[in-house]
Formats: structure tokens, sequence, C-alpha cells
């Protein structure tokens, strides 16, 4: 009946271990110097077991292979591709016309932090409250609708809320601008914030809420000073999560933002951002660019990842952990 | 003066509330602008073109002719490939990092493969035009030609860019949104289930078939729909690497468009009324589309977590 | 139970005033955001006075716009033009959403859009540029010749294989390989397009009949490259490829471009000479507004996929970008067609730089 000794590892914890230990001290063990004895207990059909067990496991470590391969060799090449472009003048520099070497991306990484603090300004506060409003005074229908319609905006995909962006902001203001890139990162920004709050603001427990009113503070305070103080660092996460994806989106910008060789010139004024900026120079058939291209890559995913490694943290600070 | 201060409290509380529902009206609000916007934006091509809108495949800006259906097979093959290849494999690892690998290794490498999840698209596009059509072209796709170029869809001249490459680079992306959600389910399956099998006398692999891989099946469901929801919408990357032509073709080689790459591509540019409005259509169908995917996975997910968060998650 | 009550006012006095307090905190930190984001971009705005002109559109000529606009604005600091090369189609659909200061497009404008557009729209002629067939083939060197017929016939999806007897019978020294012949096209809306198909449609019925002309077209095959650069990027990315593209973008790339026959018979290689050869050729009839298609010149030595690239402005702009672009414009027709061979872009006429600056001149500021 055995495989190779069933080894409980990863999932089954201790317990686990005891347990099948306990079972095994109870029940002769086949093993492999008693060969005449395993043969007798293994009938072709659990040698036929045996070889399956070893074969699929043997398998899931080639998928465990396949799947993260692929991934950490993009990140390696990027890392490999981008450093060589990797200097002072690349983040200071505006580009330079083409054909002429040098410059950097000066205009697209102030353009893009621009764009994400205004957005973070507007969008953190507005996604918080309704994350609140969801979790607090969530009984009531308007709740149950908002819910419906956060998740349904969260699902948009980003060209479509490009598109959205350009027929509302760039045709009516008859700029492509800043705020009208704000805008559309407005709407992938907060139902990211928003429901991340309210899953957070979930598992604080009722009685805190209770203890507080009970105290005749008033409940608006319960809410934003006892409650969501509490969870601050989960919300945070939550923040920096949608930071972190606001940060890379390239579709909604393309028409919105649009893009700026010079550097920031207001904002109402068409605003470079890190993530066009590479698509352009990606697409191009200039080397120059390419080179840049993948020093821009190289420091936008620097930047995606450090904000996901410190949400991480932050989450694990932060005293409401699940279990 | 003690009523003073209640009518304090109450005025701060009324004012809060009154807050919270203007944001959440604002969300709702704009919610319904843009569905009407973009409604009212597609309406003259659905006008015009009717029914006929989601049969053609005609997509012709010279003679006004405009039909979704190219690019409803582009986003389809794509996401389908995608989904083909990422989902087993994804799976397979998640099954390998949670029940097989040492704790140390599974908990670096799920880590890491959390964090590629937030890689923007335009970066893998990037890779997906200097390292993967050219991977795809001058090895993958002659190779394929030559053992299978008698099956019609590993037929033609190898491009690097096309269908499945978009596939292959969809597929590279949507894995570690398949891998993170499927350890998630696998985790939450109680502990004492693998020991039964275990006890039953099940050998290692039929544990993680029996007891962790069938009994969570409408999670991993879930967790596939929401990566098919994420290559659905994707955008940058697959414009990238698809080659941009609307056609129906048979062969997984030749170049393709998808909804989201066509409105990327065209949009800032068509200068016609009637083929703004024909890519506001392509955007309302992609718009429903996600919309009516990403329910579906919403439910089935939170029905399965339902199901399994009796193990405490 | 009136002290309790107290009690309770004073307590829930406490909360507030902390309450209070933390919103101010929070507001500190909004504000601490806001300066930090207004100072990061301070180095970098410049003056307050200077004056940022948008302007999208045609690929074709963009590199020659940027050098054009990086000299010009060391020429005068205090304007700034921002281009972005979003193809023809965008540049006069983004004029008309009155987005954008500016459009550029290497195909006029046609009679309906003239009609449809919000205010008159003025076609300044800027350069002109070849449209070049080129191609990528590794270790292959020498020039192609590819006759009308036979690349209509390409581009039709005639032709799939390099070692087509057609394509040896124009080149009969050449060997070529087996290899698969792949079309690249634009993906987007570009008048690099519609003089490319201009001149299909005018050498061959059958393009005309099947596909017609335009700033995007229905393609019989190939694959879709967005820009200029996109296509060239295609190309140059795959072994047997062939496509079109603006000369600079194939000659800053060390690509080969393939000698096209014209209509007096002659192979010729796509040059600044040739070019302007072809604008010679036409200069006669190109009407007041400039809007003209020089393709297929009956000229010597012409070049025959050759065009004009334009700057679309409104015949009324507001101050003070009028001013500052009109001074712009005057600059391109003195200075700038002087830098214009060195990107190889063929200079205007005499004749027509004058009629040009006339043109200028009668653009009205308000």
């Amino acid at each position: 009946m055995d495989d190779k000794a069933p080894r409980p590892s990863g999932g089954s914890g201790p317990s686990g271990t005891t347990f099948v230990r306990m079972i095994r001290k109870q029940t002769p063990q086949p093993r492999w110097g008693g060969r005449r004895y395993t043969r007798a207990r293994l009938s072709l059909s659990d040698v036929k077991r045996r070889w399956v067990s070893r074969f699929g496991v043997f398998f899931l470590y080639c998928l465990t292979f396949l799947a993260v391969t692929p991934l950490l060799g993009i990140f390696i090449y990027i890392v490999n591709k981008g450093i060589p472009g990797l200097n002072r003048d690349f983040f200071v520099s505006l580009p330079k016309p083409v054909g002429e070497t040098g410059g950097g991306m000066g205009n697209a990484i102030v353009g893009s932090g621009i764009l994400v603090s205004l957005t973070s300004i507007i969008g953190v506060p507005w996604g918080i409250l309704l994350g609140v409003y969801l979790s607090e005074y969530a009984s009531s229908r308007l709740a149950r609708w908002l819910r419906q319609c956060i998740d349904q905006l969260s699902s948009i995909p980003s060209i479509v809320i490009g598109l959205f962006a350009y027929a509302m902001i760039v045709v009516w203001t008859k700029h492509f601008s800043a705020w009208a890139g704000t805008f559309a990162l407005l709407i992938i920004l907060v139902p990211i914030v928003a429901r991340t709050t309210e899953e957070i603001l979930k598992l604080v427990p009722q009685h805190i809420r209770e203890a507080g009113l009970a105290l005749g503070i008033p409940r608006w305070n319960v809410t934003l000073f006892i409650v969501l103080k509490g969870v601050r660092g989960g919300v945070m996460t939550g923040v920096i999560l949608g930071i972190a994806r606001i940060m890379g989106e390239t579709a909604p910008l393309i028409f919105t933002a649009f893009n700026n060789q010079y550097g920031f010139s207001g904002l109402n004024q068409p605003t470079a951002s890190l993530p066009v900026q590479l698509y352009t120079y990606a697409i191009s058939p200039f080397e120059e660019w390419h080179q840049q291209a993948w020093t821009g890559a190289l420091v936008l995913v620097g930047i995606v990842l450090a904000l996901n490694v410190i949400s991480r943290i932050l989450f694990k600070k932060s005293e409401v952990r699940r279990d | 003066m003690s009523t003073l201060w209640q009518k304090d409290i109450h005025r701060g509380d009324r004012l809060f509330q009154f807050v919270l529902r203007a944001c959440a009206i604002a969300a709702m609000v704009l919610l319904l602008f843009m569905v009407v916007n973009l409604g009212y934006r597609s309406w003259p091509a659905f006008k015009v073109f009717g029914l006929k809108f989601f049969v053609s495949s005609d997509w012709d800006p010279v003679n006004d002719q405009f039909g979704v259906v190219s690019f409803v097979y582009g986003t389809l093959v794509s996401s389908a490939l995608a989904l083909l290849i990422a989902v087993p494999v994804s799976v397979g690892s998640a099954l390998c990092l949670t029940e097989l690998a040492p704790r140390r290794i599974s908990a670096v490498l799920g880590f890491l493969i959390e964090m590629l999840a937030a890689i923007p698209s335009v970066v893998y596009g990037l890779w997906g035009i200097f390292v993967l059509a050219p991977l795809m072209r001058e090895t993958v796709q002659p190779f394929l030609g030559k053992y299978l170029g008698w099956i019609p869809l590993f037929s033609g001249p190898a491009y690097g860019v096309g269908m499945l490459t978009a596939g292959i680079l969809l597929a590279i992306m949507i894995i570690p949104t398949i891998l993170s959600i499927s350890r998630e389910v696998f985790f939450a399956i109680p502990r004492a289930q693998r020991e039964a099998a275990l006890a039953l006398g099940a050998t290692r692999f039929e544990t993680l078939w029996i007891a962790v891989v069938k009994s969570s099946v409408s999670g991993l469901f879930g967790a596939s729909v929401l990566g098919l929801a994420r290559a659905f919408g994707e955008t940058m990357a697959v414009t990238m690497v698809i080659g941009n032509r609307a056609e129906v073709a048979v062969s997984l080689f030749a170049p393709g468009q998808t909804m989201a790459s066509v409105i990327a591509n065209e949009y800032a540019e068509a200068t016609t009324d009637i083929h703004l409005a024909a890519l506001g259509a392509v955007g309302v169908t992609l718009f429903l589309v996600s919309w009516l995917i990403n329910s579906t996975a919403r439910a089935i997910v939170s029905r399965s977590e339902r199901r399994g968060g009796a193990g405490g998650r | 139970m009136c002290q309790g009550r107290q009690a309770f006012v004073l307590l829930a006095n406490g909360t507030l005033l902390k309450g209070i307090f933390m919103k101010l905190r929070i507001r500190n930190c909004l504000v601490a955001l806001t300066a930090a984001a207004l100072l990061a971009h301070l180095p970098s705005t410049g003056r307050a006075e200077d004056l940022l002109i948008t302007g999208a559109g045609a690929t074709f000529p963009f590199p020659l716009y940027s050098k054009w606009f990086s000299d010009f604005q060391k020429a005068d600091p205090t304007t700034k033009i921002n281009y972005q090369s979003i193809g023809s189609g965008g540049g006069i659909r983004q004029l008309q959403e009155k987005t954008v200061d500016f459009g550029a497009s290497d195909a006029p404008m046609t009679d309906e859009q003239m009609a449809k557009s919000p205010a008159p729209v003025v076609h300044l002629p800027m350069v002109l540029g070849a449209v070049v067939i080129t191609y990528s083939l590794p270790d292959f060197n020498s020039d192609v010749k590819i006759s009308p017929e036979l690349l209509s016939d390409m581009f039709l999806g005639k032709i799939t294989n390099w070692n087509d007897p057609r394509i040896s019978s124009l080149n009969p020294t050449l060997k070529f390989p087996n290899k698969p012949l792949l079309i690249v096209h634009r993906s987007d809306g570009s008048g690099t397009t519609a003089i490319f198909t201009d001149y299909l449609a005018k050498v061959s019925p059958e393009w005309k009949e099947k596909v017609g002309s335009g700033a995007a077209v229905k393609w019989p095959t190939g694959l879709g490259g967005k820009g200029n650069e996109g296509v060239t990027g295609i190309i140059k990315q795959t072994p047997g490829a062939i496509g079109y593209t603006e000369l600079t973008y194939a000659l800053a790339n060390q690509m080969p471009v393939a000698s096209l026959k014209n209509q007096s018979g002659e192979f010729v290689k796509p040059s600044v000479e040739s070019v302007t050869a072809a604008a010679a050729g036409s200069v006669k009839v190109i009407p007041e507004d400039f809007r003209v298609s020089i393709t297929n010149s009956v000229g010597k030595g012409a070049y025959p996929i050759s065009g004009f690239t334009y700057i679309l402005v409104f015949q009324t702009m507001k101050n003070p970008k009028a001013q500052a672009f009109k001074k712009f414009l005057d600059w391109s027709m003195g200075e700038g067609q002087k830098s214009a061979p060195s990107l190889h872009y063929s200079p205007l006429p005499k004749e027509l730089v004058a009629k040009v600056q006339k043109r200028i001149g009668e653009l009205k500021a308000e």
C-alpha cells in the first residue's frame, strides 16, 4: 500500500506527522530491505499506483518549474537589460530628439509622480470613506447597490476606462491633461481601496464599536478614530496595493494624460507618464529608445515591487490579522 | 447645557453620514454616467449595423463596414489559449507549493510569485516584443510547424507575433493570479481531510487528488475565471505582440486583434463618426463580457469560500 | 443622574477634541503631500510665462519635427512645442475635437472632413518625404528592384515567398532565399498608408477595386504595426518581412530600401533628390489650398511614392499661442527647411515656400 513513506510536509503540519507516526508504530512497516515481504504485499495495481504517484509528484514539480522559470526569467532579464542605462541622466533629463544620444525619462518620472499623487490625494479618502460606508452602514439598500456598483467599476477593462475619460474630460475641456489622466486612474483606484477597506473593517469585532458607543462617543468618532484607526495598517495595505496598480497603468493614460516631452507644465496640460513613455519607446525602431525602455521598465518594476513589499510589511505589522 | 452637547454630537453624525452618502452616490453616478456615455457614443453603430455588428467580421474603415466578430474571436482565442496553458501550470504548482515543497521554499516562491502579479502589463509587453516574439519565430513556431504543421492550427508562416504568442504571454501574466488564489483555496482545506485520505491508504498523489483537488474544484474554477477576466481586459501587452490584424484565421501563428487592442490602436485616430461609434460599441461589448465573467467568478469564489470557510479562513 | 450625564459629555468632549486633533493631523498629511507633489515638479516647470503648444499627428515627419521643436526651443526658449506622433488620422481627429493646438498629417483632409470641421482648417506643407519599401532579409545586402504590379500583388497577398519567379525576373542577378514573404502594414489611421494606398490604387485597378485608398484600409494580408515606428520595428525584428515606412525610419535603422519603377520606366531609389524631382514635376498642379497627391509623378528621376507632409491649423488661432506658433511656422520655412535634408526629408521647392509663407501671413490671431 505504501508509497515510499507518505512524508507529510508543507500543508500537513506537526499534528499530521504525529498522527501518521502513530499509525506506523502500530502497523508492521514494509521495508525496502524485506523484499519478499514487499512483493507479497504489493499487488500489480499497487505497483502501478506507486508509480503513478511518483510520476504525478514529479510532474507537479515540473509544472512548478514551468511556472516559475518564465516569471523569474522576465525579472532577471529586465534587471540585466535595464541596469546599463541606469544613471543620473535617466532620472533628471528630458528626452532628446530622435537620433541624438543621451536624454532620459525625467519628464515621465515626474509626470507619473504627479498623476499618482494627485489621484491618491483624491482617491484614497474617497475610497476609504466608501469602504467605511459599505462596512458600517451596509444595511441600507443604497449600500447593497453601492457594492454592486463598485464591483462593476473594478471589473471594467482599463482601456474602456480610458475611452470614457477621453470622452468625458478631454473632449469636454478640449485638453489632454493631467486631470483627465487622474480621472481615469481614480476609477481604477477607488474600487480597490474601497473593497479592501471594507473587507478589513469587517474583521473588527462588533464589541469594539459597541464599547465606543456605550461611552457616548458619537458614531462618526467611533467609526473614524476607533474602528478605522485600529486597522489603519490593513487599510494602508490596500491603499498601497492600489497605488502600485495605478502606477503601472498604461491603457487609460494613452488618450487622457497623453504625453509630453517637456517637464511638467501644469495640471491642465498633457503630462508624460512612465508606462506610456515605455510603450512609445518599446514599439519604436530606435536602439537608444529601446535601452531607455528597458531602464524605464526596471525603474517601474522597482517602484511597484517596493510598494508591494511595503504593503506586506505594513500588513504584517497591523494588529488585525486573520486567524 | 447637556442638550447643547447632544445636539452637537448628532450634527457631527449627520454630517459624517452625509459625506459618506455623497461619496457613495458619486461612485454610483460615475458608473451610471459611464454606462450611459458609452451607450450613447456607440448607439450610432448599433443603429446602423444592428445585429450585423455582432455577426460580421468585416472591419473596413474605408467602406465604413464594421463588425466585431474578428475581435471577439481574437479575445476569446487568446484568452482561451492563455487559460489552457496557465490553469494546469498554476494549479499544479500551487499544489506543489502548498503540499509538497519544503515550507521555506514554498513561502519564498509564493511571495515572489505574488510580487510578480504586480508587474505592470506594459513591462510584460516589452519583454514579449524583444524576447518572446523572436524566440517564437526562431525556435518554437518552426518546430511546431515542422512536426504539427499538418494541423491547420499550426500552419502558415512564423511571424513571431500573433495569436499563439499573445496567448503564451497572457498565460505568463495570469499565472501569478491563478496561482495565488489556488494556494489560498488549498490552504482553506481542513488538514483532517488529507490525513483521512492518507489513513485510508492513499498514495501521496492520490491524497492530493482526492482530498485536495477534488474538494476545491469550485474554488479553482473561480480562480481560473478571475485569471480569464484579467486576460480579457488586458490591453497593452496583447497589443504589443498580437500583430494587430482584423481577421478570423484558423492558424494560431496568424496575427489577430482583440477588442481591447483595437480600441488602443484606433480610438485616438478614427476620423469618421461611424468608425468612432463602432469602436465605442466594441468597448461596450468588452464591458458587458468582462462584467459577466467577473460576476460569475465572484459568485463562484464567494460560494466556495463560504464552504471552505469552515477551516477558519 | 445629572452628574453621570456630565461625565459622558466630558468623555465625549475629550474624544471630540482628540478627533479634531486627529483630523488636523490628517489634514497636515494631505497638505504635506500636496506640497510635495507641487515641489516635485518645480525644477522642471521652468518659468510660468512659458507657453506649451500641443500638437499631434503624423508619425511620418516625427524625427524631423522632434528636431525642429527642439531647435526652435533653443532659438526661442519661451515656447515649447509638445508633439506626439499618434498617426495622421489622429492628428486630423484631435484637431477637429480641438484637443490639440495643431495637427499634422501626411494625407490632406478629405472634402468631407473639411466640411465637418468646426472651423476652417489650413493645410501648410512643411517638407516632402518618401514612402519606401523596406524589407529584412538577413545575409542579403543587394538592392531589390520592384515594379508597381509586383508591389500591388505582394500587398494583395498573391506573392508569399521570396523565391517567387516574379521577384527574381525583375532582379535576374540576385538569388533570393526560400523564405516566406511577410507583409507589414500600419494598424492605425495613417497618412503614410494614405500615400501608399493612393499610389497602389493609381497603378493597380485590382487594388483600387478590392482595397481602395485611405488612411486606414482593410488589408488583404499581413501584420499591423502602430505608427511608422511600430512598422519599422516589426520589419526589423522579423526576417522575411516587407513593408512601407517613411525614408528616415528605414535609413536611421540601416534597413535596405527597394528601388521602384516610376512612370517613365526607370528604377528609382528613394532619396532627397528623387523626391524633390517628384515635387518639381507636380509643382504646377498644386492648388491654392495645397491639398494634392503627388504620387506616381511623371517627372524624370522622380520617386513615385512621395508626398507632402502638412501641419494643420485653424484659420483663426487664439493669442498668445497664435503668435508663438506663427513664429515657429516662419522659422520652419526658413531655418527649418535647411535642416530637412540631413534627416532625409526634401525641402519644399522655392516657389512653394513663398506661397506657404504668404499663407502663414494670412493666419489670424484673436
